[in-house]
């Protein structure tokens, strides 16, 4: 229960394409995260697959059927928002109980359900209460509680974090991770943030100008990303790229993560300067100048001191350098 | 509170300022309402001075009361006025609502076309419309008002209000949607009750040209029985003779509901005007 089929999804408005054929399959209970850079098209396709706009062509199927035709309420989905969009006049527990009224549920239904999200939720205390009266945290935790209620085939997520201040932002994180563990139950979640994506997801989806680039597990896309943009946009701090000719290599672009890349105060492979050091405790961030490869990010894990402005060395760990062509696609 | 503002200085000139402006504007409805209740002789001789016990006459509003049907005429301003208000604020705030929640093709066409009324003033059309009711046979009737005052307020209406509309959250309306509410119960039940003080404002700025208006009662509907209020003063002014007790008694009797209108939609109006301006 809660397939979903996407098959040659085209959006266009006017003459802007959002949406160039994308295809794809989530299986039962799956967690699949749309991550991408804002514009990629990415709210567009799950709004698409929530019935909220039209495609231009392709199908959508959810448990085998096309819901082409079919209103969003019928489609047995339920949406998280950005901006929580509960109803303003309604109290938390007529928020969570206002599709099961509109759907004729009977009353003890609605109230048996209401109960477990309150109290799977926490949020049993502030049932009589506005949304006024809650804080963000509080609100989106009852946005998700409207949507478990409706026990949907399939849960949409539209970059739910992303109004809450950090702190909050872990802890809901954790809590939607809970939420899919206890549920079992396919969850499809939009965010821009890659550390959302890979914390969260059994299965990443990639996407950059309206195509997919990748779909693959978080350290799949991780350890083997198929493109310069799938590299350069999984991992934190951004991959390093640098131009294969100025290394003598056939390939068009190297890519060094930060993190793959070891610095010595005596040899290596790359001269450079010290330009900056980031301290964060656990790890260490540099900047390098080097006079072969240019500007180097490199993660040393725990403290290690560098003034900016000494003379350093730094080298790649060769088996994880990747190797990009023209066309920016991985050289195996 | 910013320490400009509470600086002593800058308070008394704002005030100043202030109650300058509001004893120029209030002065006129002042002098009507001081002089409707004195005798005909103390308007002419004083026109400034409040009633003293000798000038003090309740002659106008006798005059009044007692001539002619006046609470129907009362009665029927208050009709063309409640529902034409009704009419615009529902017919310009679903236009509004179309006209920024739907994509369609001749979308921001039709807008511009809507709101054209605001430059073009329906009074230039006044022959054409006498020719439509009289052929359509709603001379002297009160709904060949109303429908004027529809046409002519909504074009500010959808102005106003689709700008507010398109503010609410999409994300809401999509909630909604989702919970399997119609478009017609998010349009009443989420959308409208964020624009209330946008809808307050339209109401006040379309409510008072209406009540105020003489044109369209004297071309339209100028029967006795369809006579409004404004039109109803007009009795008293005759070519040589004018009753200014009465004329002066009529018009302070005519400022009490829309007062009264005014104040229910001030509180929201304070709100919509702000809200506009600052965010």
């Amino acid at each position: 229960m809660g397939s979903l089929k996407i098959e040659n999804i085209k959006k266009s408005f006017g003459s802007v394409d959002v949406l160039k054929g994308i295809d794809l399959d989530v299986t039962d209970g799956e967690f699949v995260v749309f991550v991408g850079p804002s514009g990629c098209g990415k709210s567009t396709l799950l709004r698409i697959i929530a019935g909220l706009e039209d495609s231009t062509s392709g199908k959508v199927l959810i448990d085998g059927d096309n819901v082409g035709n079919v209103p969003p309420a019928k489609r047995g989905i339920a949406m998280v928002f950005q901006t929580y969009a509960l109803y303003p006049h309604l109290t938390v527990k007529n928020n969570m109980s206002l599709g099961l009224k509109q759907a004729g549920e009977p009353a003890d239904e609605i109230a048996r359900r209401v109960g477990i999200a309150s109290s799977m939720l926490s949020l049993e205390p502030y049932l009589e209460r506005r949304p006024a009266e809650l804080s963000g945290g509080q609100r989106q935790r009852v946005a998700i509680g409207r949507a478990v209620v409706r026990e949907p085939k399939l849960f949409l997520f539209d970059e739910p974090l992303s109004n809450l201040d950090a702190a909050l932002r872990v802890n809901t994180r954790l809590e939607i991770a809970q939420l899919h563990r206890r549920l079992a139950a396919t969850m499809i979640y939009v965010t821009h943030d890659q550390v959302e994506a890979m914390t969260l997801a059994d299965k990443i989806v990639v996407l950059n100008n309206g195509q997919i680039e990748q779909v693959g597990a978080p350290m799949e896309l991780y350890n083997s990303p198929a493109n310069e943009f799938v590299a350069g946009f999984i991992g934190s701090p951004k991959m390093n790229f640098i131009d294969g000719g100025r290394l003598g290599e056939a390939a068009k672009t190297i890519g060094v993560r930060p993190e793959h890349i070891t610095v010595d105060r005596n040899a290596g492979t790359w001269k450079g300067t010290v330009i900056h050091a980031e301290h964060l405790g656990a790890d260490t961030n540099l900047y390098i100048d080097t006079e072969k490869a240019g500007l180097l990010t490199v993660r040393i894990f725990g403290v290690y001191d560098a003034e900016p402005g000494a003379a350093i060395y730094a080298t790649p760990d060769p088996a994880r350098t990747y190797r990009f062509g023209a066309d920016g696609r991985v050289i195996r | 509170m910013s320490t400009a503002t509470s600086s002593l200085p800058r308070t008394i000139a704002a005030h100043a300022v202030l109650l300058a402006y509001t004893a120029i504007a209030l002065f006129p409805v002042v002098v009507i309402v001081v002089n409707s209740f004195k005798s005909r002789n103390a308007i002419f001789r004083s026109p400034l001075s409040p009633p003293t016990t000798e000038t003090f006459d309740l002659i106008g509003y006798t005059t009044v009361l007692r001539q002619g049907d006046f609470f129907l005429y009362f009665q029927n301003s208050f009709i063309v006025t409640v529902m034409s208000l009704f009419l615009v604020l529902l017919f310009g705030a679903m236009a509004s609502f179309a006209l920024s929640e739907y994509r369609f093709r001749g979308n921001s066409l039709m807008g511009l076309y809507l709101a054209l009324g605001i430059m073009i003033p329906i009074r230039l059309g006044t022959v054409a419309i006498l020719q439509l009711m009289v052929a359509s046979g709603l001379v002297n009737t009160l709904t060949a008002l109303i429908l004027v005052y529809t046409a002519q307020g909504l074009p500010l209406a959808v102005f106003i209000l689709s700008e507010f509309m398109k503010q609410v959250s999409d994300d809401l309306k999509n909630a909604g949607r989702i919970d399997g509410l119609s478009e017609y119960r998010i349009f009443f039940r989420l959308v409208l009750p964020l624009v209330r003080p946008a809808m307050a404002t339209v109401a006040v700025f379309t409510m008072i040209p209406i009540w105020n208006d003489l044109w369209f009662p004297l071309i339209l509907a100028p029967s006795e029985a369809t006579k409004t209020v404004t039109l109803g003063a007009q009795l008293f002014i005759g070519q040589y003779v004018t009753n200014w007790n009465a004329v002066l008694a009529a018009l302070s009797l005519a400022i009490l509901p829309v007062l009264i209108l005014y104040l229910i939609f001030s509180r929201q109006l304070i709100r919509g005007i702000t809200s506009g301006a600052v965010k």
